[in-house]
């Protein structure tokens, strides 16, 4: 009996492996500075077993994020508690984190379940017990209870992360994003993939397969469309895809390059690179009409455009002054302005969502990094340790990079906070992940 | 209860053996039927030969048929190499370039596409557009010898299609490159 039920458990293993995810994220540094937080496991409140864990979710979102350390389920005082009448302060008495979360999950009809949680203020209550019995509910941060069906588990997980995430920073948490990227297998008949999938790389889909390269994916402000860059036709095209219909729309298709497609804030035009008149020139192209409006004219290669959070200018990289740096252009006035000095070369930049810094590849004594540059100060800090680091996308509420890098010689994702301080990386299975981009909030 | 959770497990479980079994048999198989065909073939060139061997002598070649014999090997070198960060045609490659440039210029009818490839270091599109730039030089310089802008096409594939995976300075050095695809 004792082998059959081993047996059983090795066919369970055998089973559920596949449902991992293939962005498994190991966090390479900074789990030091992160804050302390307890998040007790859910208690079910139904018969048989528990249909998702709500708890795991919000652990490794938090994580994740840099800026907080869940503490070991295992080591909390108090389990299986399920709102802040069942917390017992004396308990958690030297416990050192400054809140907790605790909830609770029961069936309510047919695939639907009622999902309550608090958060308790920890340090509050901790300091409350010594002045004796005091409410309950003055310690209460927050508390909520939605009605979700068996497929949500996931995604309302991420929702809680994103509400304890906002109330403990007041920064709006990104747990409940998406991110898309470019898989190539070359060993397979049709090497290149598009993909998309969670923020943690969970319910990772492929929009698009193709026996040709396929880059530069971008998303529209709405987080409903992919704009990127495909060969297929033995040049490149650059196509907008819509990732719940999978409509294809060819936008742009002139002679020479078509690359570097990037929405505009309202998502109705594509700033692109286009060398349909001689050498890589910006251009701004109407998704609808297709009337394309040129916006560079130099010699030098010009390229990677990407739009201020105003839609008012652009970004671009440009080696007018020799080596490639980071440019910006006034679309209404069309006046260039040099933004980066600092290193051999800077490139690829985007504005984070504040407006305030701006994120490129940059290049000092041969290697390949990512950086900030602080707008107001002009103060550059390289973020990034890895190798031949590319590609940067900013987390749609800045506190993170995702970027592609080269880890034992093989492409793959990496994130790191904006600090530099957090830094985590995303290996794979099969073949080179590269060209991450991280979508809107959904 | 338990055993009929085992139950359920196995009726998961054992189908996925299964199909495991089938995907490995069909494997085995076609690796048999493929060395059976190639030996076939030998043995029917042998008996074909009856064993007889030929020789005979380099024809005399004048010195126009010299040229295009010689050029006609340096067209099997269809890649030209950049240095970092680069586009300028290298010396060393003019004659390479030069076989090219006569055969298309002699057959007027015959279309060359030539690709522009990068190393995988700097940005993805920097590297596309320097892929375009390497592929115009080569047309530049072809077009300079006669050669028809309209017997050619030009396309960047930037970082995208490495030779090299390696990721060294010997790998990277054959990833820049151009390449006359007929």
């Amino acid at each position: 009996m004792k082998i059959l039920v081993k047996w059983c458990v090795f066919a369970l293993v055998i089973i559920t492996t596949p449902v991992r995810a293939a962005l498994d994220i190991v966090i390479t540094e900074g789990i030091d500075a992160a804050r302390p937080v307890a998040i007790v496991p859910f208690v079910w409140q139904g018969q048989g077993p528990v249909p998702a864990s709500i708890s795991d979710v919000v652990v490794s979102d938090l994580a994740r994020s840099g800026t907080f350390k869940p503490l070991d389920t295992r080591a909390l005082p108090q389990q299986n508690i399920a709102n802040v009448a069942q917390f017992n302060v004396q308990q958690w008495h030297g416990i050192e984190s400054e809140a907790l979360v605790v909830g609770s999950v029961k069936p309510y009809g047919v695939d639907q379940y009622l999902v309550k949680f608090e958060l308790i203020d920890l340090v509050k209550a901790q300091l409350e017990a010594t002045k004796g019995p005091a409410s309950k509910d003055s310690y209460l941060l927050e508390n909520r209870e939605t009605v979700i069906s068996a497929n949500q588990f996931r995604q309302y997980s991420h929702r809680i992360s994103d509400i304890v995430y906002e109330k403990l920073t007041g920064i709006r948490g990104a747990f409940l994003t998406r991110i898309a990227y470019v898989v190539v297998n070359h060993e397979a008949k049709s090497p290149y993939q598009l993909m998309i999938s969670d923020y943690d790389g969970f319910n990772e889909q492929m929009l698009l397969r193709s026996p040709e390269p396929l880059m530069s994916p971008a998303w529209s402000p709405d987080g409903r469309r992919l704009a990127y860059v495909s060969f297929e036709n033995r040049k490149a095209e650059i196509f907008v895809q819509d990732i719940y219909s999978q409509q294809r729309t060819k936008v742009s298709s002139f002679n020479g390059i078509n690359g570097a497609p990037t929405f505009s804030p309202d998502g109705k035009k594509l700033a692109v690179t286009l060398s349909k008149d001689g050498q890589p020139e910006i251009y701004v192209i109407d998704i609808d009409t297709k009337v394309s409006q040129r916006v560079t004219n130099h010699y030098a290669i010009d390229t990677e455009p990407s739009w201020f959070p105003d839609g008012k200018s652009l970004l671009f990289t440009s080696e007018r002054g020799g080596r490639p740096q980071i440019y910006k252009v006034n679309l209404q006035t069309n006046k260039v302005s040099r933004m980066t000095f600092e290193g051999e070369w800077n490139l690829g930049g985007s504005i984070t969502p504040d407006g305030r810094s701006l994120i490129f590849v940059n290049r000092t004594n041969g290697r390949y990094h990512i950086a900030r540059m602080d707008l107001a100060t002009r103060y550059m800090q390289v973020l990034s340790s890895t190798q031949l680091d590319e590609s940067p996308s900013v987390a749609p509420n800045g506190t993170m990079v995702i970027y592609g890098t080269t880890y034992k010689n093989q492409q793959v994702l990496a994130a790191v906070s904006m600090d530099g301080r957090f830094k985590a990386r995303l290996p794979v299975g099969k073949g080179a992940v590269k060209s991450p981009a991280w979508s809107p909030f959904l | 209860m338990d055993l009929n959770k085992l139950f359920k497990a196995m009726v998961i479980a054992i189908p996925l053996f299964a199909l495991g079994a089938c995907s490995s048999t069909s494997e085995s198989e076609t690796d048999a039927s493929s060395s059976t065909s190639s030996t076939s073939g030998q043995t029917s060139g042998e008996y074909a030969n009856g064993g007889v061997e030929t020789g005979g002598v380099a024809p005399v070649l004048s010195p126009v048929e010299q040229q295009k014999l010689k050029e006609q090997e340096l067209r099997r070198e269809n890649i030209i190499y950049f240095d970092f960060d680069r586009s300028e045609v290298q010396t060393e490659n003019a004659e390479i370039l030069q076989a090219h440039g006569n055969y298309l210029v002699e057959h007027p009818n015959v279309k060359v596409l030539i690709e522009g490839h990068a190393d995988e270091r700097g940005t993805p599109e920097y590297n596309i557009a320097l892929g375009e730039r390497r592929a115009k030089a080569i047309a530049k310089y072809l077009q300079s010898m006669g050669v028809q802008p309209s017997q050619m096409s030009i396309v960047s594939y930037g970082e995208e299609k490495p030779l090299d995976f390696s990721r060294s300075e010997g790998g990277f050095a054959k990833n820049r490159r151009g390449v006359l695809v007929y």
